[in-house]
């Protein structure tokens, strides 16, 4: 099983200007093979750092991070990555752009195809396959990211806002997206937003962080997820403690942010 | 010379400059009323065979929205169509009808009378039979009689756009050197600050008492300096048959092409991969910034006597010159091509399991792809005007030796056909770079 271990990571790193900012202290998570934590904090929070971090486009000043057992110094292929745009390659059509992570390592084209019509089937993009990815639009672009994600058979996906430039109808299309496919492929999925719903929606668990310095602030475990498997995401926000839980979240980031504002304003 | 005296010339040459500004802006401001005329009477045509209606034509706030504003297809043709009839009308082109054509100079015969005097106050007349002819026209002396007056009737002979002296007194009794002197034209007190217009011709008296004959020039332009399009079009056709100078336009055109061709291939080969190396390393950005963008700055048409001096007048040379012109261009374009690379396209490769070598071959060179292209098309262009400057200053073959050469013999039809192919072929590789760029990288700008 490929459980995600997070231990003591700090960071912290200087600015242009002089001075240091602490983006991370102290973070100290474990995560189980096929869960899906959704991350949700106001800006600052370290949010994204933590995902690059795990990700291995940053190395932490403090700490150390370990998958199954090995210890995270780079970027790899069992941590696929979802951005929320502009990752594709223009340059590709949308099977070469799924197809890249095993033509990477060298898998025959022979041997790769099947896996790729597959994956553009469950994405809804069969038809799409031979398009140039700039003729798609932004909900499909990102269809094609996750297909690309998936075709590299990863242990964890991060996704780091992925539905962030969608529209609001789109958004809730690729939220129901996302359940299928963590449901189907059973992989662990760590998903950063910065929407409260989508945290609540698709997250079993959910870590609520706190900015200055970048930490857990909250922690919860949720029932939506499973609930909105395969089912109406309009119907489970009817439900009375999504509801409530939404609005104890909202409270307190809202609370996080007028502290901000009021430590610039005293600042000035 | 001192500082002040530059400043003072400085000043008389501006002065004189915006003076010459100041006399054309009449064919400015006639130039602009054709415009505006020709726009004009578009509209008024336009509404009575107006079209169906597309979306621009419904958007009522158009003046300052810059989609509206599409270069017009119509306005582009009488502009270049203008060119043409104005080219024709200036040099009496037989292209044009006649009634097109602006005054030209005095072709044809007239007539005059002088009134000599002599030391003792007697006065008396004699005719002038001017011929004035076209410069590829000869024309005889026209006959006079012989005379046994005290002055006889002269004959002169004037080729159009230029002036004779007429040495009157050789066959008369009153002589300059007894003190006779010419006192009237045409019946009109002559002296040297007052001369007479004779209706086709102006006449003066010069310090030793000739008369001075100019036929009246008109405003359009003599063929040396201008010739008629069709006499440069005609030119095109010999020299493409038989070569100037005995060298075959295919041979000048083909020595330059394949010099710009030589020079920019091997800026590219050795600058693309300097550009990758400045935009991938600390260690060689900094190494070759100061070189580059010091030699960036520096026009390479002043690199022309150095190269000479060190490389000669032969093709290494010429190929040297046109390989720095495009060498910095296209590694500046090659940098900023991999600098463009958005982080994410990186670490996505990376998340997917690419090598630094698949990184550099899969995203960073097909992603700096349209910047190479818009870097190719400036080196080219650069490359195009640095070869026809390289060639007038010395080159045996070469567009630019052509007009260069043709220019010391005033055959200005050729080095006006020579501007017009230089340009036609620079437009050229232009647009053929455009569209290898289209179907190379379609993606261009959709990123």
């Amino acid at each position: 099983m490929s459980d995600l271990h997070i231990a003591n990571v700090s960071m912290r790193f200087d600015l242009p200007g002089g001075g240091s900012v602490q983006a991370l202290e102290n973070i100290n998570l474990n995560i189980k093979s096929g869960q899906l934590l959704s991350v949700l904090g106001p800006s600052g929070c370290g949010k994204t750092t933590l995902l690059n971090i795990i990700a291995g486009f940053l190395a932490p000043t403090n700490g150390d991070i370990h998958l199954d057992g090995q210890l995270i110094e780079g970027p790899g292929p069992e941590r696929g990555m979802v951005f929320q745009q502009g990752a594709l390659f223009e340059w590709m059509n949308v099977r070469k752009n799924v197809s890249f992570g095993p033509d990477m390592k060298g898998v025959p084209k022979s041997k790769s195809a099947p896996e790729v019509d597959r994956l553009l089937e469950m994405v809804g993009l069969q038809e799409f396959k031979d398009k140039a990815v700039y003729e798609l639009s932004g909900g499909m672009q990102q269809r094609v990211a996750l297909a690309r994600c998936l075709a590299n058979d990863p242990d964890v996906i991060l996704m780091d806002e992925p539905l962030g430039a969608l529209d609001a109808l789109t958004r809730e299309k690729m939220q129901s997206l996302v359940l299928d496919l963590w449901k189907e492929t059973g992989k662990t999925i760590i998903l950063i937003t910065h929407s409260v719903e989508e945290a609540l929606l698709l997250g079993e668990r959910l870590l609520v962080m706190a900015p200055r310095p970048g930490r857990v602030h909250k922690e919860y475990n949720l029932p939506f997820a499973e609930l909105g498997v395969g089912a109406d995401l309009r119907e489970v926000k009817k439900h009375p403690d999504y509801t409530a839980k939404r609005e104890e979240i909202l409270a307190m980031i809202w609370e996080m942010e007028e502290e901000i504002m009021g430590r610039t304003e005293e600042a000035n | 010379m001192n500082e002040s005296s530059v400043f003072y010339d400085l000043a008389m040459e501006t002065v004189a400059i915006l003076l010459s500004v100041g006399s054309v802006l009449i064919y400015l401001f006639g130039y602009i009323a054709i415009i505006l005329v020709s726009l004009f009477i578009w509209r008024l045509v336009r509404k009575s065979v107006s079209r169906g209606k597309n979306f621009n034509s419904l958007k009522t706030v158009t003046f300052g929205d810059e989609s509206t504003v599409v270069s017009n297809t119509t306005a582009s043709i009488v502009s270049v169509l203008l060119i043409f009839v104005l080219w024709g009308s200036f040099t009496g082109s037989k292209l044009l009808p006649s009634f097109l054509h602006v005054p030209g100079p005095y072709i044809g015969s007239g007539e005059f009378t002088y009134t000599a005097k002599d030391v003792t106050g007697e006065t008396a007349s004699a005719n002038v039979s001017v011929v004035v002819h076209s410069a590829d026209k000869k024309a005889n002396k026209p006959a006079v009689e012989a005379g046994n007056g005290i002055v006889n009737d002269d004959a002169l002979v004037i080729q159009a756009y230029r002036s004779k002296l007429l040495p009157w007194d050789k066959n008369d009794e009153i002589k300059r050197k007894n003190g006779g002197e010419i006192v009237k034209v045409n019946d009109q007190p002559i002296s040297k600050n007052n001369p007479v217009d004779v209706g086709f011709a102006r006449v003066s008296l010069t310090d030793k008492g000739t008369l001075n004959v100019v036929p009246y020039d008109g405003i359009q332009m003599e063929h040396i300096y201008l010739p008629a399009p069709e006499q440069v079009w005609s030119r095109l056709l010999t020299i493409a048959d038989q070569g100037y100078q005995n060298i075959t336009l295919a041979q000048h055109l083909g020595f330059s092409l394949w010099r710009v061709v030589v020079g920019f291939l091997i800026g590219a080969i050795i600058g693309i991969p300097l550009g990758y190396a400045m935009g991938l390393s600390n260690w060689f950005r900094g190494w070759f910034d100061p070189i580059v963008e010091f030699m960036r700055p520096v026009p390479p048409l002043a690199l022309i006597p150095l190269v000479i001096i060190w490389a000669g007048i032969g093709e290494e040379g010429k190929v040297v010159l046109l390989f720095l012109a495009a060498l910095w261009i296209m590694a500046i374009a090659a940098r900023s091509g991999v600098s463009g690379v958005r982080i994410t396209k990186i670490h996505a490769a990376y998340s997917l399991g690419a090598s630094k070598l698949q990184i550099l071959l899969r995203v960073i060179i097909p992603n700096s792809l349209p910047e190479i292209f818009t870097g190719a098309r400036v080196a080219m262009g650069v490359c195009w005007g640095t070869v026809v400057a390289a060639e007038l200053v010395a080159a045996e073959k070469g567009l630019g030796k052509m007009i260069v050469a043709a220019s010391k013999f005033q055959n200005t039809d050729v080095v006006i056909m020579g501007i017009v192919l230089i340009g036609i072929i620079g437009f050229a590789i232009d647009v053929g770079i455009r569209l290898l760029e289209r179907y190379l990288v379609p993606w261009k700008g959709k990123g």
